[in-house]
């Protein structure tokens, strides 16, 4: 009872001191200065139709590979957390329909090719590799939901990781051999506003990220999905 | 108009956010969770984000749930004197 009333008052002390600040909120009436700067020279210098893309990959690039570096500390502690022990192949503890089987194979390539949309277009319209890539995963993990497929090829899953991460860098250091700088897309041609194949290495680098954050996902699924599995066994 | 439906999506996502506080099942609770995902991403394309919409969408309803859903399972697979199960 103590615990709780001490509770109200430690979040009733958090919200005056937090109340002048929502009560004097400051209403901009222009953009501020960096923004402005991005609206108007961004796409005459990169070409993208999508100003969000053209800021996350090329003038925060760096901030975005080091999500991407993010994204895969966090895949490999959780691979290395739940570890397979080699045990734990081939018994599933139940058995999925014959419908539910064929409506997933149904929607399965359905949802990819919405994935790769999504990442391949990243520099016309809303979205881009981080969000094709999870449409890809949950394309993957509604194979194993329906039980269609048992489990990946992890051979292949690492390949597709690791190679789409290094050819990430090597894209950007192709940036600084032969443009401005680092992570520069324009060493590719500009091509026709709108376009799909225009605003230089947007669109190779956006297909990369995608296929990265795609591979590095459906790890962590079938990471925790294989334990389960185990202690399904044992139980 | 557009107030509206931001305000009856914000007082829907503090319901299903009490609701995953509340709820005594658990697998109840990750859905509730995934539904204040669901309408977040919703919120977000009302204020004209549609790329942090569909990040929201993706992550936050459907792979966030998934994980945790099978996180559970393998609670319960590890607890055999739950009397729940």
């Amino acid at each position: 009872m103590i615990k709780r009333f001490l509770a109200i008052i430690a979040l009733l002390g958090a919200a005056a001191v937090l109340l002048p600040f929502v009560l004097n909120l400051p209403t901009e009436e222009a953009l501020p200065e960096l923004a402005s700067k991005y609206i108007e020279n961004a796409p005459g210098e990169l070409g993208a139709a999508n100003l969000v893309t053209s800021i996350i990959v090329t003038y925060r690039g760096l901030d975005t590979l080091g999500e991407v570096a993010v994204l895969f500390a966090a895949t490999a502690a959780v691979g290395l957390l739940l570890k397979r022990t080699g045990n734990e192949v081939g018994v599933s503890h139940w058995k999925s329909s014959e419908i539910l089987k064929s409506g997933g194979g149904f929607l399965f390539p359905l949802i990819i090719l919405y994935g790769v949309y999504i990442f391949l277009h990243g520099h016309l319209t809303p979205g881009g590799g981080f969000q094709g890539g999870v449409v890809i995963a949950t394309g993957f993990l509604l194979l194993l939901l329906s039980g269609s497929v048992d489990s990946f090829n992890h051979t292949v899953m690492s390949l597709v990781e690791s190679l789409s991460g290094f050819a990430y860098v090597a894209v950007a250091l192709a940036g600084l051999i032969w443009a401005a700088g680092f992570l520069d897309p324009r060493f590719l041609p500009q091509g026709d506003f709108g376009r799909l194949f225009s605003a230089g290495a947007i669109p190779v680098i956006y297909s990369l990220i995608g296929l990265k954050v795609g591979a590095e996902l459906l790890g962590i699924l079938d990471a925790m999905r294989c334990k389960v599995r185990r202690e399904g066994v044992t139980a | 108009m557009n107030i509206f439906i931001v305000i009856i999506l914000g007082v829907l996502m503090l319901a299903a956010a009490g609701t995953a506080l509340y709820m005594k099942s658990l697998s109840a609770a990750v859905i509730a969770a995934g539904a204040v995902s669901l309408l977040a991403s919703v919120l977000y394309l009302l204020l004209a984000a549609p790329d942090v919409a569909m990040t929201e969408a993706a992550i936050g309803s459907a792979l966030t749930t998934v994980v945790f859903l099978y996180a559970l399972s393998r609670m319960r697979g590890t607890k055999k004197e739950d009397p729940r199960d």
